[in-house]
């Protein structure tokens, strides 16, 4: 019993890892600009089937250079999605640019599925695919990489905000867009940048987790619908409570699928989202309305 | 022929849709100079600054400043030109400490590590209460810390002329002395300064010269003192 608990929470780790790079992506678009944007899947599924084209076929790039360049070209697709599709609908209101986001994510997988087709692709683990053995649990050497990746990605995005004046120079753009431009902020670049950096999250954990997973046109979808719980769960625009509660959501699939059944772990993951907004709108880590005014 | 005035502005009009809130407003603001503008509730001031800042468009008319015309710049790139703008209402950045507000009120000179370090001491030392609650998110500060961290802000924006929309609102009468003799304070240290108030007595009292501004129009431009014992001006503004 208790190594399949350490099993299942070994799992759940991994997977609520993905959740978290995906719903702090969700967090730092919605901190810098109030906008919730629901095309943050899709960067995932660009990121992973990026590189799994970049590598494939004997003229295939080695899977470093490979990842890197998928980045960057998800990072050129997260900008000009701010830059084309909502930047001109500056002003519109809350529902019209999620509106936006949504079309947006059903014309990138649209293009997706124009250009692989339907099929499901694997991308070569980083380090082998040995299990290594944690009591009489195991662990692919991938799931400490998708842990690792994840804790790096996290703890730098905490001190970019935290610590750096472009990354506090993002956040006055949220708290007060007009103060922002009167002391000298250039914030249509800001929000350039924030959509850069949290497209780059999203096709990082896309990357990390596309050995295990496999990846395919649709990813996207399943994994923007856990990234926004993750986001809710920890309460919108705070980038920490998206971490945990991407990781949350991860352990409580993995062991609603392991101790009662897999077919229900999807529902008991939003059952749980849907209990939190009705106790705890604000989210379970939500910080306290003084900070919106 | 070349004027040397640090800001000129002529013909100056601005809309909200198809309401015109600014007429072909003709101003200038000298080197070392404070200029008030005052009028009454709706009358356009904070329009006025807003347009010159450009986080409003104007529709037509000209700014300049410092030689150069800006009616079309990018409001990030008029701070960059040294103008400084405390808006209404002092809109700091309230889930954001303190000391976070002053650094990216310093977002244009943060090349230039050591004269911010040097101005934020100086912040520091005009508002101690800043210093004492540095690390304090700044929408917990009172109406008045609130109008100082404001000021402070715009300050490390290394100004050459700063824009000061009704510092006086909301304030009660002792600390709205106190924010005036800082205003006043300021300018005679070198900085020059657009200030617009509906209090007109307070704003007059401090200002070299003045302009009324009426529905988006200015009606009377004349030294303070000259205004502050104008009749009509004395009837209208300073209840008398
Ligand atoms: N966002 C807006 N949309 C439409 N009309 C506006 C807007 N802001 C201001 N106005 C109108 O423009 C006119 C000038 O307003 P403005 O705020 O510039 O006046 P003000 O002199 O700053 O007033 P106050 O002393 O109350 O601050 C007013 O008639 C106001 O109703
Ligand atoms: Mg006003």
């Amino acid at each position: 019993m208790f190594d399949q608990i350490l099993q299942f929470l070994l799992t759940g780790i991994t997977v609520g890892s993905t959740y978290a790079l995906v719903g702090l992506g969700f967090a730092i678009i919605y901190n810098a600009s109030d906008v919730v944007n629901f095309s943050q899947g899709e960067f995932v599924m660009i990121g992973a089937m990026s590189a799994v084209a970049l590598t494939a076929g004997d003229t295939g790039l080695p899977l470093w250079v490979a990842a890197i360049a998928a980045v960057l070209i998800t990072m050129l697709v997260g900008m000009a999605l701010q830059r084309f599709a909502i930047a001109p609908a500056r002003g519109a209101s809350v529902v019209t640019t999620i509106i936006i986001t949504i079309g947006a994510s059903i014309f990138l997988r649209g293009i997706a599925l124009l250009v692989w087709g339907k099929d499901l692709f694997p991308l070569p683990s980083f380090s082998g695919d040995e299990p290594i053995q944690i009591g009489n649990a195991t662990i692919l050497p991938q799931s400490l990489w998708v842990m690792g990746g994840a804790a790096l990605l996290v703890f730098g995005a905490q001190y970019f905000f935290n610590h750096t004046t472009l990354g506090k120079a993002i956040l006055a753009c949220s708290c007060n867009k007009t103060a922002a431009h009167l002391v000298g902020i250039n914030v249509s670049i800001m929000l350039l940048v924030a959509y850069g950096l949290s497209a780059a999250l999203g096709a990082m954990a896309g990357i990390l987790v596309a050995p295990i997973t496999f990846t395919s046109y649709d990813t996207g979808v399943m994994l923007g619908l856990k990234g926004f719980s993750a986001a809710i769960l920890g309460g919108m625009g705070n980038p920490m409570g998206a971490v945990a509660g991407g990781l949350l959501l991860g352990l409580i699939e993995s062991l609603a699928a392991g101790l009662i059944s897999s077919g229900y772990k999807d529902a008991i993951g939003f059952i749980i989202l849907l209990l939190v907004l009705f106790f705890r709108p604000s989210g379970l880590f939500g910080k306290a309305s003084v900070d919106r005014v | 022929m070349p004027s040397n005035a640090l800001l000129q502005v002529t013909g100056l009009t601005a809309h909200y849709g198809p309401i015109q809130a600014l007429h072909e407003i003709a101003l200038e603001v000298n080197p070392g100079e404070l200029v008030a503008m005052v009028g009454a509730n709706g009358a356009g001031k904070t329009t006025l600054l807003h347009t010159l800042s450009n986080v409003h468009k104007a529709t037509s008319g000209q700014v300049i400043f410092d030689g150069q015309e800006i009616t079309r710049t990018a409001p990030h790139k008029i701070v960059q030109a040294g103008i400084c703008h405390i808006p209404e209402g002092r809109q700091v950045f309230a889930p954001l400490s303190v000391e976070d507000n002053l650094l990216l009120g310093s977002f244009t000179q943060r090349k230039n590590k050591a004269w911010v370090a040097e101005e934020t001491d100086r912040i520091y030392t005009l508002f101690p209460i800043l210093k004492e609650k540095r690390r304090q998110a700044a929408g917990t500060l009172s109406g008045g810390q609130q109008q100082m961290l404001a000021m402070g802000r715009a300050l490390l924006g290394r100004p050459k002329l700063l824009l000061l929309d009704e510092p006086s609102m909301g304030l009660a009468p002792l600390l709205v002395a106190e924010i005036f003799r800082v205003v006043r304070e300021l300018n005679e240290k070198g900085v020059t300064i657009l200030l617009v108030e509906q209090n007109a007595k307070a704003a007059l009292g401090i200002a070299d010269r003045g302009y009324v501004l009426e529905t988006g129009r200015v009606v009377l431009s004349a030294d303070a003192d000259t205004l502050l014992a104008d009749e009509a001006v004395q009837k209208a503004y300073l209840g008398h």
